[in-house]
């Protein structure tokens, strides 16, 4: 299962990889392009909109390609001040690619003037650019040309504005008060009416009348507030489309509204069974930022407590996943291991799943004393509880005969759909970031990376019984090797900064009292930092324009592509493969809908 | 009292022992709500319902409450006869089936001599109970919950009589307490008939819709497949009318295949209803057992199985059991 031959090759991470813009260069010539300076770890490159689909081809179509489109969103430029030598813009679209054969990225940013929101599409490339494209319109009002589908995903049809431009309101109060009246309760009615033509679907023929089953938003197996609609004809679904945005939050905008600080909590509840995992990107891309380098004893802590949240959501993941297919005990078991988890992690973080924990430049506070003995019990326990699960469930043969072959793609469709994490190396491909480009310290532990090779609803799922294990390993590595030091980086912008200097030292103590008050302010830059989060790649993307809050924050959770994928995969099974895929996936919907 | 001639007490005594029977066996049915909630509790190391009465056994009253004073509502887009019919059918035909079994030597409802097929006749009309609740309800979900439980009922259906023609053929009689009685005398018949006790069983699962035969119902795909539409009472005549089935269906394999009310060797005959209690307990449990412990097949797995393994095996069972039966009649016997 654990063998690393793959077809693919993955050389080690080259940040910042200049290849890429060499080849463009001698593909297009120096004038097509803009070079930014950024702490993205990658080359950011702006073309003009005429160029754009040529340069997204090239990239698409050179030897070792960009296979993977792993982002695509926009930014209101209006508001911002530092941004000097770049384009005039008054709207920006990046597309942010991801060659797994060179493990390095490149971005393409596209400027666009407030008169003229329009681009041409890139669905022809990436299937992926379809749902993200719907997304910058919504959000942003740009639209794509020859888009098959430019609706609203994430706001529902009636939404009247765009709500990431800068320009619309971001909190409820700058908002007239809300007031149902009936005409508007009657268009929301009508908008709820379920048009199949509208959403993309077709009959095949005037004789055949197929049957469309609505599956969700409310439906035990939809994991969260998840709608998705069915073609059936019989019991093998024909086509389905994915209805997203039950679970919107707007986590994008919030952070807009939040200082650097105080959105970390935000971040743990958007892969909500992620905790404090969720944290590890956001913080790390605001060290980048402000240029702290944290002691080692805090990439230890924060390597441990989210390989912990890594082993939690692991376990719920395989619960449901055996309850979906049909079997309702071991998911009891999994909820035991899972609070016998938080229990360690309540000891040393106070909270239990959403502890909010990793601060910018540290942690909130040192390891208790006595934590040793909890993860070591922890650590013992968990690997007999695993080996119970694969001999009782697992190795099932109903179990087998209900995932193997079921919802089957191979390396190329994954890496073509945004597919990361279990979903992509139960493909054969063996591309975690733990191995392939390592933060926080993960390139000093001793790990395996799991694989599997069918690429079906049964591999993703030992994939994640064997990431568990290999989660377990590292926790005891960290256990055996727990750094000493501080908790906390000594730098001006660790927040909340120490505290001991502040009652003896004027400029610490102001220092302290304006960090704590309005937050600290990052230098005017982009960040970038993308981690082997539970349930794929997540990743924040920060613009600061070197204020207290952040101008922009994306956040790229891999749950919004492995969602985008089901049709493609599903098309021609039954109902009841669906619902092993859907279980097998992995998701949450806090994860696509942010 | 000259009308109270002995045959009036016989038909009096005998009203009385179908009454008897007829309430132990809607409140063993209720009961079951109860029993298997502990169960499952019990093997998925939690406690189930503890908290009405002792060892929480009041909860059944507490649930039996609650269902009687909830709302009988109808949706508008129901037929509304056919589906106030369904319950009562699914309720019904399996509880009518019940008074063929031989609960002792003195006690039964009726003693038929054509009980099996009087069972197969009510176990083929409960379907109509799945596929009417599927009909009128106007739910896409109930409908291919329908669709399934009829497609599934009527294929297990067709192995499940060839299952018991074994025994039927060994006793040379369709008569329960015959049955019963061959088996005291001889071996019990789950050594001779073991291929028929196992695709029995396996029919019998399938036939009251319990897991892994419960595809019909199927909470992660269909969400409750065909009585997603009902509430209240109606509803709770489905979910009585499923555990009465583990009853009938337990009662009868320890009727047909583990000597009825003889104790093993039979030891104790005067403990001839605990016995029978007893081994019904024992098979009721294996229900529940069943549901606690293994995933659920696929639809089209569970048809290719009925057909292309248990049909199979059933008709061979019973060209040998037909075999063996010729080979030890006397000579002469057979024409």
């Amino acid at each position: 299962m654990t063998t690393a031959d793959t077809a693919l090759y993955i050389p080690p991470y080259k940040a910042d990889d200049q290849d890429v813009v060499v080849e463009l260069n001698n593909r297009f010539g120096p004038d097509a392009f803009t070079a930014q300076q950024t702490r993205t770890g990658m080359p950011v490159l702006w073309v003009a909109r005429q160029q754009l689909k040529d340069v997204l081809s090239f990239l698409r179509n050179l030897p070792k390609p960009y296979s993977m489109l792993y982002d695509l969103h926009g930014i209101d430029e209006r508001l911002r001040t530092q941004r000097r030598g770049l384009p005039n813009a008054d709207f920006t679209v990046f597309y942010h690619l991801l060659s797994v054969e060179r493990n390095s990225d490149v971005m393409i940013k596209v400027a666009l003037a407030e008169g003229d929101l329009n681009l041409p599409t890139a669905t022809s490339i990436w299937p992926n650019a379809n749902w993200y494209e719907r997304e910058v319109w919504d959000m942003l009002g740009i639209t794509f040309e020859g888009h098959p589908h430019l609706t609203r995903i994430l706001m529902p049809p009636t939404w009247q504005g765009h709500p990431m431009r800068k320009d619309y309101p971001a909190r409820a109060t700058e908002f007239d008060p809300y007031s149902l009246t009936l005409a508007k309760q009657e268009l929301e009615e009508e908008a709820a009416r379920f048009k199949p033509e509208a959403w993309g679907m077709k009959r095949s023929g005037a004789n055949e009348d197929y049957m469309f089953l609505n599956l969700g938003p409310n439906h035990p197996s939809a994991h969260g507030a998840f709608r998705i609609i069915l073609q059936l004809d019989g019991e093998e679904i024909v086509d389905c489309v994915p209805d997203i945005g039950y679970h919107h939050r707007g986590a994008e905008k919030m952070a807009e509204r939040q200082s650097w600080h105080s959105f970390i909590p935000y971040t743990d509840r958007i892969d909500y069974l992620g905790g404090v995992m969720n944290n590890l990107p956001y913080v790390l891309a605001v060290e980048k930022l402000a240029g702290i380098k944290v002691p080692q004893k805090v990439d230890t802590i924060r390597v441990m407590l989210a390989e912990f949240f890594r082993i939690t959501s692991h376990l719920l993941f395989l619960g449901t996943y055996i309850q979906d297919v049909g079997a309702m005990t071991p998911v009891f078991f999994t909820f035991t291991d899972r609070q016998r988890a938080y229990t360690v992690i309540e000891a040393i973080t106070g909270f239990r799943m959403h502890p909010a924990w990793y601060r910018i430049g540290g942690v909130a506070h040192d390891l208790p004393r006595g934590w040793d003995k909890l993860v070591k019990d922890f650590v013992e326990w968990l690997p007999k509880r695993l080996d119970e699960y694969v001999k009782a469930a697992l190795q099932n043969s109903i179990l087998r005969a209900r995932t193997v072959g079921v919802a089957q793609y191979n390396t190329a469709e994954a890496l073509s759909w945004g597919t990361t994490g279990a979903g992509l190396r139960c493909t054969g491909c063996d591309f975690d970031l733990r191995k392939a480009r390592p933060y926080s310290g993960y390139e000093n532990f001793d790990f395996e990376v799991p694989l599997a090779h069918n690429g079906d609803a049964y591999d993703r799922c030992i994939v994640r019984v064997e990431e568990m294990r290999q989660s377990i390993r590292i926790i005891d590595q960290c256990l055996r090797n727990m750094p000493e030091g501080p908790y906390k980086a000594d730098h001006p912008l660790t927040t909340p900064p120490p505290k001991e200097r502040t009652l003896q030292h004027i400029e610490t103590l102001i220092t302290h009292f304006l960090q704590v008050s309005w937050g600290p302010v990052m230098p005017a830059n982009e960040a970038f930092q993308m981690i082997e989060a539970t349930k794929g790649i997540n990743s924040y993307y920060l613009t600061s324009d070197g204020g207290t809050m952040s101008y922009r924050t994306r956040i790229r959770t891999p749950s919004y592509p492995h969602l985008q994928q089901i049709p493609s995969v599903i098309r021609g099974s039954m109902v009841a493969d669906l619902i092993a895929y859907l279980g097998s996936i992995d998701f949450v919907m806090a994860d696509v809908d942010r | 009292m000259s009308w109270l001639t002995p045959v009036v007490v016989d038909v009096i005594i005998q009203v009385l022992k179908c009454i008897v029977v007829l309430l132990a066996v809607v409140v063993g049915g209720a009961l079951l709500s109860f029993i298997e909630r502990r169960l499952l509790g019990w093997w998925q190391d939690r406690y189930g319902p503890n908290r009405v009465g002792p060892f929480g056994m009041f909860q059944i009253a507490a649930d039996m409450l609650k269902m009687f004073f909830k709302e009988d509502w109808n949706p508008p887009f129901v037929d509304r006869v056919i589906f106030t019919l369904a319950p009562v059918v699914a309720m019904s035909a399996l509880l009518i089936a019940f008074s063929v079994i031989p609960i002792t030597a003195t006690w039964g409802v009726a003693d038929l001599n054509i009980g099996l097929l009087f069972f197969f006749a009510m176990a083929g009309l409960s379907v109509y109970a799945v596929l009417f609740a599927g009909w009128s309800s106007n739910n896409k979900y109930a409908l291919l919950g329908s669709l399934r439980a009829s497609a599934q009922t009527v294929s297990y259906e067709v192995f499940m009589g060839l299952a018991l023609m074994g025994v039927v053929v060994q006793v040379g009689s369709f008569n329960m307490r015959d049955i019963v009685e061959y088996q005291a005398q001889n071996l019990w018949l789950i050594i001779p008939q073991f291929f028929g006790f196992c695709t029995f069983f396996i029919a019998g699962v399938a036939v009251t819709h319990r897991h892994p035969f419960d595809q019909p119902e199927a909470e992660q795909e269909l969400a409750d497949g065909y009585h997603i539409e009902y509430a209240g009472m109606k509803w709770g005549m489905f979910f009585v009318g499923e555990y009465i089935g583990i009853i009938l269906v337990s009662a009868l394999l320890v009727t047909l295949f583990f000597g009825g009310w003889h104790g093993p060797f039979n030891l104790l005959p005067q403990l001839s209803f605990l016995w029978f209690a007893l081994k019904t307990s024992f098979f009721i449990m294996l229900f529940v057992l069943l549901r606690a412990s293994i995933p659920r097949p696929r639809y089209d797995q569970v048809m290719e199985f009925g057909w292309k393994f248990c049909l199979p095996l059933t008709l061979l069972n019973l060209l040998v059991t037909a075999a063996v039966v010729l080979l030890h009649a006397p000579a002469g016997a057979v024409q």
